[in-house]
């Protein structure tokens, strides 16, 4: 009679399959980054791809962005006035939603709404592009479908993004405006400007490069997953639903690494 | 309504496409297994296989889509496994391919679709002579009216006459249809068919078409080439495949014909 052995042997083969499979991942998607940078400064340029896909940009996310960034200003800023007027420090409220809202709130939640609409929608465009092999198509008449389809469109989420990035703060202070209106008569000129008082240069660039690396994050995620989309209909839902949630989880990474790397410069 | 045969050439015949041993497998999946096949220039060959088969992936092998793992594939002269990118493209633009999802691209109109191969590839070239090649597909596709629709408007059989028109504006010397006639009716199939004859004698193209359609097959190809077991076991005319004993052959034939 043959025992029944524990079979460490093929537990081992298990995890290193697996290893291999997240290894081999890890090393196509990097390709795919190279293979951008490669392609983005060659030509020829596909300017005039670029900017339809910046208008596509705006036309998906604008609204929501619109909504979702005033409603912010308001609320934050009616959460925040009574905690500071416990200290009797109402006047600091401008300069704290400002830093909020430039610093933190307004890229943020402009990245983590395009990767929503934006990353699902390149997902699903090239993943539906790819099943239908109509990326083949492109090939075939060579054309480089990479150029034509990923580095327009990476591109056009990096400049994209940032632009819609300040459009939020500016809707956010908006918003922020109306509910101090309600309490307080200050013109929207002497608000902007008191909310921009402790705002510096850097604070500002740290925004622009943060949007620009949130930028490139949905673009090329959302290009990967639909590139690489496996056939069926069911691999174009799962390309558009896989890209939104790689995107975020890079995006609050790649927050956390921004914002301590900026506080290192600060401190220099 | 069996092809006429072409009219006899004169001269040697000359090679297209020369396939010679071709291997190609996905992990444990062997899918070519030592494909050896001419196709001379003019004639249009159908290749006859199951689906699954294989019949795919050896012409995404002719146009670079996939690479072979051992074998040679000569394509106008080139040898395809180890072209430089610049001569790949160039290759290609002289090789059309019908797909058979016919992958037009549903973002943009009709027109734009047939459009989009010439402004990515000839520099400068005018407005006038795009419009005048368009018009001249759309014609020869028959499909002239449809220009200023989206793909989703169209019908299969005419999302397949605007892939091969697609193809055709890039005026090629080989074409290749995967499975041109699968999911149409009887109807629209045998016009498909009159269209591939029709563009190898205007464009005078050779092909191949990649089909498990036997009516398909016997109207189109000046020779037939069944394709079992990740080879061909067999070519010939279309009488010549089916009017013996090859068992194969024969439940083939009697799977389209006598069901
Ligand atoms: N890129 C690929 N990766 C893995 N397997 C593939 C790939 N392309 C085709 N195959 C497999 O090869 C076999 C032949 O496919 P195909 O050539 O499409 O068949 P058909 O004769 O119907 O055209 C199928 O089993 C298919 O699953
Ligand atoms: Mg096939």
């Amino acid at each position: 009679m043959q025992e029944p052995v524990f079979n460490a042997r093929n537990n081992k083969y298990v995890l290193s399959e697996g290893l291999d499979e997240f290894f081999s991942g890890v090393s196509k998607a990097y390709r795919f980054v190279g293979q951008y940078f490669r392609q983005a400064f060659k030509p020829p340029f596909h300017f005039s791809e670029v900017v339809n896909q910046c208008f596509e940009i705006g036309l998906r996310s604008l609204t929501l962005i619109t909504l979702t960034g005033f409603i912010i200003g308001i609320v934050f800023t009616k959460q925040s006035r009574p905690a500071l007027e416990d200290f009797g420090a109402t006047s600091w409220l401008p300069s704290l939603i400002g830093i909020a809202i430039v610093k933190a709130l307004g890229p943020l939640v402009t990245a983590l709404i395009c990767a929503g609409k934006v990353g699902s929608g390149i997902g699903a465009e090239l993943g539906s592009m790819k099943v239908t092999e109509q990326i083949d198509a492109m090939e075939v008449s060579a054309i480089n479908p990479f150029k034509y389809l990923v580095v327009t469109r990476v591109t056009a989420t990096m400049i994209a993004i940032p632009i819609l990035s300040f459009y939020c703060i500016l809707v956010g202070l908006m918003g922020s405006f109306v509910n101090v209106s309600t309490q307080e008569s200050t013109s929207f000129l002497t608000f902007f400007q008191n909310s921009f008082s402790t705002i510096h240069f850097l604070d500002l660039f740290t925004s622009v490069v943060k949007s620009i690396v949130y930028g490139f994050t949905i673009g090329i995620v959302g290009s990967y997953k639909g590139y690489y989309a496996t056939s069926g209909t069911r691999g174009v839902g799962k390309a558009a639903n896989q890209a939104v949630v790689m995107a975020m989880f890079l995006i609050f990474i790649e927050e956390v690494i921004i914002v301590q790397i900026s506080n290192w410069i600060r401190f220099f | 309504m069996e092809k006429q045969s072409l009219p006899a050439k004169n001269g040697p015949e000359e090679p297209v496409i020369i396939i010679r041993d071709l291997y190609k497998s996905f992990g444990d999946l062997h899918v070519l297994k030592g494909v050896d096949l001419t196709v001379f220039k003019g004639e249009n060959v159908a290749v006859l296989g199951k689906s699954g088969s294989g019949k795919s992936v050896l012409i995404r092998i002719l146009v670079g889509l996939l690479k072979p793992d051992k074998g040679e594939v000569t394509v106008l002269g080139h040898q395809v496994n180890n072209l430089p990118e610049n001569e790949l493209n160039a290759l290609r633009l002289r090789v059309g391919f019908s797909f058979q999802s016919s992958a037009l691209y549903d973002s943009m109109s009709i027109r734009q679709n047939l459009e989009f191969p010439l402004k990515m590839n000839i520099k400068n070239i005018s407005k006038q002579e795009i419009d005048k090649s368009v018009k001249e597909v759309l014609e020869a596709v028959g499909l002239e009216d449809k220009i200023d629709q989206m793909p989703a408007d169209l019908s299969g059989g005419q999302r397949k006459r605007i892939g091969i028109a697609r193809t055709l504006i890039l005026k090629p010397e080989i074409m290749l249809y995967d499975e041109p006639t699968s999911g149409l009716d009887p109807i629209t199939s045998s016009e498909i068919n009159k269209l591939i004859n029709l563009v190898q004698e205007q464009y005078n193209t050779s092909s191949i078409i990649i089909t498990h359609d036997l009516t398909c097959a016997r109207d189109t190809g000046d020779r037939i080439a069944m394709f079992e077991d990740g080879r061909f076991n067999k070519t010939g005319k279309f009488e010549e495949v089916f009017n013996d004993t090859d068992e194969q052959a024969n439940s083939f034939y009697n799977y389209n014909f006598i069901q």
